[in-house]
């Protein structure tokens, strides 16, 4: 049996009236990764989020159940800030800082205290790297991130996630705004920091979920209908609806 | 909702109870030409062959284009995947019943050194290759497997040929080349037997995504 990095316990979001997430419970394997896939509107991000306490900054939020990270509640006593260097996320909208894009890969490792220049360096040119970036910054790191393209400022938000080196990493529809060639880069990325990491990712790209991850979850309407194995979820689907969700033919 | 691909899948199901029944034809065309001795059918029926060949390609690349353009999963590529597979086992049914065909051209084989099992052999492969496209089209596991557990049938029905083959030889009240291409032929129809077996072994995948003899 694979070690749990993430266990949901009874889940449940609330939206001011509405009932956005309805009494998940999952296990999230370390070093594996995990794909959400389910209609517009089914809870994917909302749920991503309470994976690293993001929805703490909506108002009308309210959360009850449990989410322990390596056994430990995250809504406890849980240092916020340290849990989301522990658990990264990218969104979906690109979010880049109105800074240059050096400083916005520095920020995290300079807000955990790295200070050495040299260091930094090195920093900043492997996560730019990781994220099929540096060629294109490479010359002009000390430019504002905001006059990169979408897709450009998208790889970067992946980048500065991982300069931190998070424990997980949460990554919100990363490649929908990229071509198929930096899509092709993170999914190979994603890949690759799976050894190390423990990966979910939200797609509405089947075969994404197919390429990438290791086990599914099918969310409708709030709720996880079904979790396997991405083998199994998507050769074999036990419940109708998955079946008709991935195959095309839903509604 | 994805009507398109829904009517592609459709058109398949037709090409391969098209296929389907070239090879019933075949089958059944050879077993006629050599019950009553018909060098020309036999020759006809080598040639039907590569109309069969000309079926394989055709649904060869249907499947290709489904897989390219519509990326199935689940059922969708269970069922396309499966036919892919079909496809190779029917082509090699068409090929041995052509064999057959081209022993019974040489014209050793005389009405009256004719045995009964290897029309019962002919009639027994006939009715699995039809009803394993009946159980693919029909999603019919249950189907599938009576055909499967059928091949014990034509398996008995060959041993009962080689013991009817070897008296002959044995007490020398035939030609023995005769007896020796019909012993070819029985082998023939046994292989053509395992064929279908496989393709209904392939119908049980599409229907249950696990290959009969896994786990
Ligand atoms: N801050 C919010 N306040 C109120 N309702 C919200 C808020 N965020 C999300 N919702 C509602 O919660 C539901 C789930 O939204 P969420 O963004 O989690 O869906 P999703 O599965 O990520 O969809 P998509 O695939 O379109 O990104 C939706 O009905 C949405 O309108
Ligand atoms: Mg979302």
């Amino acid at each position: 049996m694979d070690k749990d990095k993430l266990t949901i316990n009874q889940l449940n979001l609330h939206y001011g009236d509405f009932h956005a997430l309805k009494d998940i419970s999952m296990h999230i394997p370390e070093k594996k990764v995990t794909a959400f896939i389910g209609p517009s509107g089914c809870g994917k991000s909302s749920f991503l989020k309470s994976l690293n306490r993001m929805n703490d900054l909506v108002e009308t939020a309210k959360i009850t159940g449990e989410v322990l990270l390596d056994g430990e509640d995250i809504y406890g006593k849980m240092d916020v800030n340290l849990l989301r260097k522990r658990v990264g996320m990218v969104f979906q909208k690109p979010n880049p800082f109105p800074m240059s894009i050096y400083d916005n890969i520095a920020y995290g490792p300079r807000t955990h205290g790295i200070r050495n220049k040299a260091k930094l360096d090195d920093i900043v040119e492997q996560a730019l790297r990781n994220a099929a970036i540096w060629e294109e910054t490479k010359d002009r790191l000390k430019r504002n991130a905001l006059g990169l393209s979408g897709g450009q400022q998208q790889r970067l938000c992946i980048a500065r996630a991982m300069a931190v080196e998070p424990e997980v990493l949460l990554m919100d529809e990363p490649t929908s705004s990229l071509d198929p060639i930096s899509t092709a880069k993170i999914e190979d990325l994603v890949l690759e920091l799976s050894s190390k990491y423990t990966i979910v990712i939200v797609t509405h790209n089947m075969q994404q979920a197919v390429r990438t991850s290791d086990l599914t979850a099918f969310f409708l309407l709030g709720e996880v209908i079904e979790m396997a194995t991405t083998d199994q979820l998507f050769s074999m689907p036990k419940d109708q609806r998955t079946e008709d969700y991935i195959t095309g033919r839903f509604g | 909702m994805r009507s398109k691909f829904d009517e592609q899948l459709a058109l398949l199901n037709q090409y391969m109870i098209e296929m389907g029944t070239l090879c019933e034809t075949i089958i059944a065309d050879a077993n006629q030409a050599l019950l009553e001795n018909d060098e020309g059918l036999a020759r006809k029926t080598m040639a039907a062959d590569a109309e069969i060949d000309r079926k394989e390609r055709e649904i060869e690349s249907h499947c290709l284009r489904l897989l390219l353009q519509q990326q199935p999963v689940a059922r969708d590529l269970r069922q396309i995947s499966s036919a892919l597979k079909m496809i190779t086992d029917m082509e090699r049914i068409g090929d041995q019943a052509a064999d057959i065909s081209e022993i019974i051209t040489f014209g050793s084989i005389h009405e009256e050194d004719m045995v009964r099992p290897i029309d019962e052999m002919a009639k027994a492969t006939m009715k699995m290759v039809i009803e394993s496209i009946d159980a693919y089209v029909n999603q019919d596991a249950e189907l599938a497997h009576k055909i499967i557990a059928y091949d014990d049938v034509v398996d008995e029905l060959f041993n009962e040929m080689k013991r009817v083959l070897v008296e002959r030889i044995a007490t020398q009240c035939c030609d023995a080349n005769a007896a020796l291409d019909l012993l070819m032929i029985a082998k023939y129809f046994e292989r053509i037997g395992d064929h279908a077996t496989n393709i209904a072994e392939w119908v049980l995948f599409s229907i249950t995504g696990s290959r009969e003899g896994d786990d």
